[in-house]
């Protein structure tokens, strides 16, 4: 089954090169790809814990590395962000004009990446998989991006491929602190073995910085966050989508997968670090996005502030923030996607994403209109929305970490302030919807048309899903849970 | 069989080949090329059946000097593909040097039969553990490679290339020879084998052995292009015809690691040598990468990138690692002769310049395909031959707890997409200046084929080469 999620879009791409008409072959890999994944749901044994619908195949006798996939909990929530958002973004691309065969190829390439990295339960084929957006990414905006898309593109590739080569060597040195006979590539022999020997703390504290600097360039984390809003301005919208809602959170993933578990040490070590960091994230970056003066250079700097608050739910150390980190990244990865969907479908009207240049859209493209505002109360994260539940179970783990009645801890401090990030990022999520869909419209732009009828479908699925876990949170914690629960109750 | 008989068949195949082509006039040239590729073909087929010599074989005749281990009959292997390839390449450059040099072309047979002798050379070269007989098999690489790299020698670039790599390759030679006979000075033998024993037994002079060891560093690092014996790399690497520049960077450079790899087992018994290693290594890396940055042509970029490549191979030999070198030298060679394949055929059309590269999506998706591959594994992009050198190469580094070299390579790492993916970005979205189709023959076809699906199975699946030095 995991095999197919990974196989079918790089199928369904070699077949779009061959010949076959683009945009349907995509659609029907994406929507295969979405339907098996609720299958899994449906099949996924939420009592077991560990791994289920493991595959294996021996790759390399001597250094044991499997290609092996398997999901528990979380990764099955990552492959339903993953196959919600590609067929959204691969329904929302539309026709293009300049080679469409490669432009559906490129998306389904990343597409499969980042199935293939959630999927995986071996160290070299889960950096491996992430690895293979890398090159479609580049020529997504290198070639369809709009702006100044060269300077994006190197500015995209050259960061990332820094940052995965440091996570590389702080994975290999992760694999190399277990002692001979312990060492695996098996993610799953790593943990247990990690439950029995914990790592030395001192290995425990450059492995952890090394992974905090390699997995943060991957999410944006400030100060290495340079690199996102250029790229998600520059980049056609459902190549933004794919790389905002899904690729991003392969880093995120993996601090949730392997360096919450494995170094718990390190973690504590470098807990100012990270307090500082992420509230760089959240204050200093929310309050560049305030400045933006155009839609999809506020959205890229959105969702670099909104890693701030995963970071605060990773950093909380404790079951009910990690759990709030892992939704938030699943709600994230809906909004944020929705969100560049709309502003793609603007830009193509209108040429232009400038707040000062838009207005009164609302009148044209009122259903367009109402979907950006649904994913502009999730971003923000107002009751009843899949973001508000994470984020409240975020600041709820991150207050109490470190906490004692006599004095504030600076995880209190840092939540406090995160707190402050809500109304930084109402101001200018609420402004944007202001300045694009209200007001008088131009009067060059009456003709618009409102979004076509199909795309409904996508918007129903990202909105409806954000809705859903919102409602009844319960669903996702009850399946993710598990995955957290082993090691932190181990770790006391 | 056994192992002697391979190189005894690639030189009686390159001679009879020398000297039917005199008698026969009329004939098609190509045929040589191609009677030449069947030949090795045997030659490599025959190779897999040969006997491994036992551990335990006393060391008399021959086998004072030649050995047939794993890796020389791998690496033997290894020559044979390459020049076969090399071959092939040659076949579809004809045309050119038909362009450059009228008078030479007519001899154009020589240019064919002549990369059998290097081949020759290559495969004693993987198997010498003797100092003079590692002399003689360099002598007969690099002396057949200054026919090779100046064989247009009317056209004035091929020329002053042919003239820089004589003069600096003799230079190597000398600084080689004076080295060897210090090291004979100090212990009396040229055997590797037991210059390490006296090596170990410490009743040596150790000034005069380092002496002598950084002489024969100097001269193989001429071969292998480390810095800072590299400065003959862009001038040859541009100016040779097109296949002698793919077999000059890689099968010169294999034959040189090997080689490297067998002399530095006594010699690293001498103080510092380690350390002198991985200085080299560092400043091969760094000079490497800078250099290729701003190169607008794309042989002198690859020349500058082969070096570069010599830096990472450096940092497994610095680690002492054989298994990661020696991955790293197929994918080397896979990626190399790959983009130097598709270079000929592109630049008979337009260029060698990477802006000639612009478009080729649209005029051949399948070069530019299989540029594509070449350059993201070059790159070190996983599920490609080239990622996985490069992890085995990190892991061995960190193993062995190498900082410094680790963290320039990481940087250099990323130097390296950037001008790898220039000519990705060229191919993929510059407008080129016609739609004109590029033709392919069908088989440079196959092999171009061959080599991407060899770079995607050694990217999923290395075992199969890490079984090979096993057996």
């Amino acid at each position: 089954m995991l095999l197919f999620l990974v196989l079918c879009p790089i199928v369904a791409a070699i077949l779009i090169v061959l010949g076959t008409p683009a945009r349907l072959t995509a659609l029907i890999a994406a929507i295969a790809n979405f339907l098996v994944t609720l299958f899994l749901f449906a099949r996924f044994d939420q009592v077991a814990a560990g791994f289920q619908f493991v595959t294996s195949f021996l790759v390399s006798a001597d250094w044991q590395i499997h290609l092996a996939f398997g999901i528990d909990g979380l990764s099955l929530f990552m492959l339903l962000l993953a196959t919600i958002v590609t067929v959204a973004a691969v329904w929302f691309a539309g026709k293009i004009d300049n080679s469409e065969r490669a432009f559906y190829a490129c998306l389904l390439f990343i597409s499969a990446g980042a199935i293939g990295a959630f999927a995986s339960i071996d160290l070299f084929f889960f950096y491996a998989f992430h690895e293979l957006a890398l090159i479609p990414t580049f020529l997504l905006i290198g070639i369809w991006g709009t702006g100044n898309r060269t300077a994006a593109a190197w500015k995209i590739t050259i960061y990332l491929t820094l940052g995965s080569f440091v996570l590389l060597i702080g994975l290999i040195l992760l694999y190399q602190s277990f002692s001979p006979l312990e060492r695996s590539f098996d993610i799953r022999e790593l943990q247990e073995a990690v439950a029995v020997h914990p790592i030395a703390a001192a290995e425990q504290r450059h492995i952890y910085l090394l992974l905090l600097i390699g997995f943060g360039i991957l999410i944006s984390l400030f100060p290495f966050h340079s690199w996102a809003p250029d790229a998600y301005a520059s980049a056609p919208a459902p190549a933004a989508m794919l790389h905002a809602g899904v690729l991003k959170k392969f880093g995120v993933y993996g601090l949730l997968r392997l360096v919450t578990p494995m170094l718990p040490q390190g973690a504590h070590y470098w807990m100012y670090l990270l307090a500082i960091l992420l509230l760089g994230n959240i204050i200093y970056i929310g309050l560049v996005t305030i400045a933006q003066k155009q839609l999809d250079w506020m959205l890229g700097y959105s969702s670099v502030m909104h890693m701030g608050y995963i970071f605060l739910g990773i950093a909380s150390a404790n079951i009910l923030g990690v759990t709030g980190a892992a939704a938030l990244i699943f709600a994230h990865g809906l909004s944020i996607a929705l969100l560049f969907a709309i502003a793609g479908q603007i830009r193509n009207r209108t040429g232009t994403l400038a707040f000062s240049e838009l207005g009164g859209l609302a009148k044209v493209m009122p259903f367009a209109g109402l979907a950006f505002g649904f994913a502009t109360f999730a971003a923000i994260g107002l009751p009843g929305f899949a973001n508000f539940a994470s984020e409240i179970m975020i600041f709820f783990g991150a207050i109490r970490n470190g906490w004692s009645m006599e004095r504030f801890h600076i995880f209190q401090i840092a939540t406090m302030l995160a707190l402050w990030g809500v109304v930084i990022s109402t101001v200018y999520m609420l402004r944007a919807y202001r300045s694009i869909f209200m007001g008088a419209i131009n009067e060059r732009r009456t003709k618009i048309v409102d979004l076509a009828y199909d795309l409904r479908i996508p918007v129903a699925l990202l909105i409806g899903a954000l809705i859903w876990f919102g409602f009844f949170p319960q669903t996702f914690v009850r399946m993710v849970t598990p995955a957290f629960r082993t090691y932190f109750t181990a770790a006391k | 069989m056994s192992a002697p008989y391979l190189e005894a068949a690639v030189l009686v195949l390159g001679l009879a080949i020398l000297m039917f082509e005199t008698f026969a006039d009329r004939l098609d040239k190509k045929i040589f090329a191609y009677a030449c590729i069947i030949g090795l073909a045997v030659i490599l087929v025959a190779s897999f059946f040969i006997q491994r010599q036992a551990g335990s074989q006393p060391q008399t005749g021959l086998w004072r000097f030649y050995i047939s281990d794993q890796l020389s009959i791998f690496f033997k292997q290894f020559s044979l593909i390459t020049t076969i390839l090399v071959l092939v390449m040659m076949i579809d450059y004809a045309p050119a040097i038909r362009k450059i040099d009228e008078r030479a072309s007519r001899n154009i047979a020589d240019f064919f039969s002549l990369p059998l002798l290097t081949c020759a050379g290559l495969m004693y070269l993987v198997s010498a553990i003797d100092f003079i007989f590692i002399f003689v098999a360099l002598e007969l690489v690099t002396i057949s490679f200054f026919v090779l790299v100046s064989f247009p020698r009317r056209n004035p670039i091929a020329l002053e290339a042919g003239v820089k790599y004589l003069i600096l390759g003799a230079l190597s030679t000398a600084f080689l020879v004076y080295g060897i006979t210090w090291i004979f000075g100090v212990t009396g033998e040229t055997n590797l084998q037991r210059i390490t024993a006296a090596f170990a037994g410490g009743r040596i002079d150790n000034q005069a052995a380092t002496f002598g060891a950084v002489l024969v560093l100097v001269g193989l690092g001429f071969k292998i292009a480390a810095v800072p014996f590299q400065i003959w790399v862009p001038d040859v690497y541009q100016g040779a015809p097109t296949p002698v520049t793919a077999f000059l960077s890689v099968g010169s450079k294999a034959a040189g690691f090997v080689v490297l790899l067998r002399v530095l087992r006594p010699f690293l018994m001498l103080p510092n040598m380690q350390r002198l290693i991985v200085i080299i290594a560092l400043l091969t890396l760094i000079y490497g990468n800078l250099a290729a940055l701003p190169q607008n042509n794309l042989k002198r970029l690859l020349g500058y990138s082969s070096i570069a490549h010599g830096g990472y191979l450096l940092i497994g030999v610095a680690c002492f690692d054989g298994q990661a070198v020696t991955f790293y030298l197929v994918a080397y060679l896979l990626m190399t002769l790959l983009s130097f394949a598709v270079l000929i055929i592109v630049a008979q059309q337009t260029g060698e310049q990477i802006s000639d590269f612009d478009g080729l999506a649209k005029r051949s998706p399948f070069l530019s395909f299989a540029m594509l591959i070449a350059m993201v594994s070059l790159a070190g992009l996983p599920f490609t031959a080239g990622f996985v050198g490069k992890f085995l190469i990190f892991f061995v580094a960190l193993d062995k707890q190498q900082t410094p070299l680790v963290v320039v390579g990481i940087i250099t790492v990323a130097c390296g997409f950037y001008y790898y993916l220039k000519v990705v970005r060229a191919m993929y979205w510059q407008p080129g200046p016609s739609n004109q189709a590029v033709s392919i023959s069908l088989l440079s076809r196959t092999m171009m084929i061959l080599l991407i699906s060899a770079i995607f199975v050694f990217g999923v699946y290395p075992q199969p080469i890490l079984d090979a030095l096993k057996r």
